[in-house]
């Protein structure tokens, strides 16, 4: 307790922010979550050619391990509700990139009766990737701003992610 | 044997059962009364000259201004090569129609989509549940006058313009 109150309060946050900031980003393990054509993408970017792993990506099974929600599919209504919980289930930090037309607002299914146009409206979103669907070289740019962004952030001082709906 | 010659066959056999036969250069098709069709089905099934061992699809379409629904099942003859069509038509309002679980158990997924999407009840069928939607979804969205439901567990289905929305 004394040693914090003796040195300047912000070299020290700015420091350990910026050291946390780094290892998180450079360990970015993304849970594999496929819900139509955009995961054929997804899958490519964390092949080899594209390589993920590059970045310290890693796929994962399970939400409870994983810091990153790449949602690359057209969301239906029925499982925009599996989606929420998904969400709920990962640990905080927690990220969402939510990836192609179809997750961004519906996409052009978004006048059909069984979408949900936008995943925006179930959990909050960190990038949106255009695209229908989006290259795997968009893809590997929108994770790049997503890291970036990740840098800038006050761990230590952020609020828990709002929830939309 | 074509379409044709299969449905004086089947008239033969099961007079009243089996309606017109419908000449249509893309798909000449049968009709069936809905009594009958499972035991037009089993026949066409197991008649060594037909065998119609598999039923490649079974949709449903909402006929609005006829007041009706036809049920359609699409039948395949490895053996033969040969394709047949076959068209029920129900009331609109209480669309009733015999399952072919018993004849083709595909026939059990495919009927559960029919009962979904333009809500035909298949009696007889062993597990009569949506299969596409949810199971709390209200109505049955193929129907020509489907009403959307403006919420869906609290998430919005009105499409507002990406073009006027302000994200910030
Ligand atoms: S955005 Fe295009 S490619 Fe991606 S899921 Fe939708 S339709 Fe498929």
């Amino acid at each position: 307790m004394s040693l914090i109150n003796s040195v300047p309060e912000m070299v020290l946050t700015s420091k350990v922010d910026a050291m946390l900031n780094w290892t998180r980003k450079s360990s970015l393990w993304y849970m594999l979550f496929g819900l139509a054509c955009c995961a054929i993408e997804m899958m490519q970017t964390g092949g080899p050619r594209s390589d993920l792993d590059r970045f310290g990506m890693a796929p994962r099974a399970t939400p409870r391990v994983s810091d990153l929600m790449i949602v690359a599919g057209t969301l239906t209504l029925k499982m925009a509700l599996r989606t929420k919980v998904l969400y709920d289930q990962m640990p905080d930090p927690k990220y969402v990139v939510s990836m192609g037309s179809c997750s961004n607002c519906g996409g052009l299914f978004q006048l059909a009766y069984s979408v949900c146009d936008g995943v925006d409206k179930i959990i909050p979103v960190d990038v949106y990737v255009p695209g229908c669907p989006p290259r795997p070289e968009a893809l590997t740019e929108g994770l790049i701003l997503l890291q970036d962004k990740m840098m800038n952030e006050k761990w230590l001082t952020r609020s828990a992610p709002l929830t939309v709906a | 044997m074509d379409a044709r010659a299969i449905h004086k066959l089947l008239a033969n056999e099961f007079g009243d059962g089996v309606g017109n036969f419908v000449e249509q250069p893309t798909e000449p098709h049968i009709e069936v009364d809905a009594t009958a069709i499972a035991k037009v089905c089993s026949y066409l099934k197991e008649n060594g000259d037909l065998n119609f061992e598999h039923l490649s699809n079974l949709t449903a379409t909402d006929y609005l201004e006829e007041n009706r629904i036809r049920i359609i099942y699409h039948l395949h003859s490895y053996k033969h090569a040969r394709w047949l069509t076959l068209k029920v038509a129900v009331d609109r309002e209480n669309p009733h129609v015999a399952t072919l679980e018993n004849v083709y158990p595909v026939a059990n997924w495919l009927e559960r989509e029919a009962y979904d999407l333009v809500g035909v009840n298949f009696d007889g069928h062993s597990d009569l549940r949506r299969i596409l939607m949810p199971d709390d979804w209200v109505g049955h969205p193929l129907r020509k006058d489907f009403q959307e439901p403006s919420h869906y567990h609290g998430i919005s289905t009105v499409r507002e313009s990406m073009l006027t929305i302000n994200r910030n």
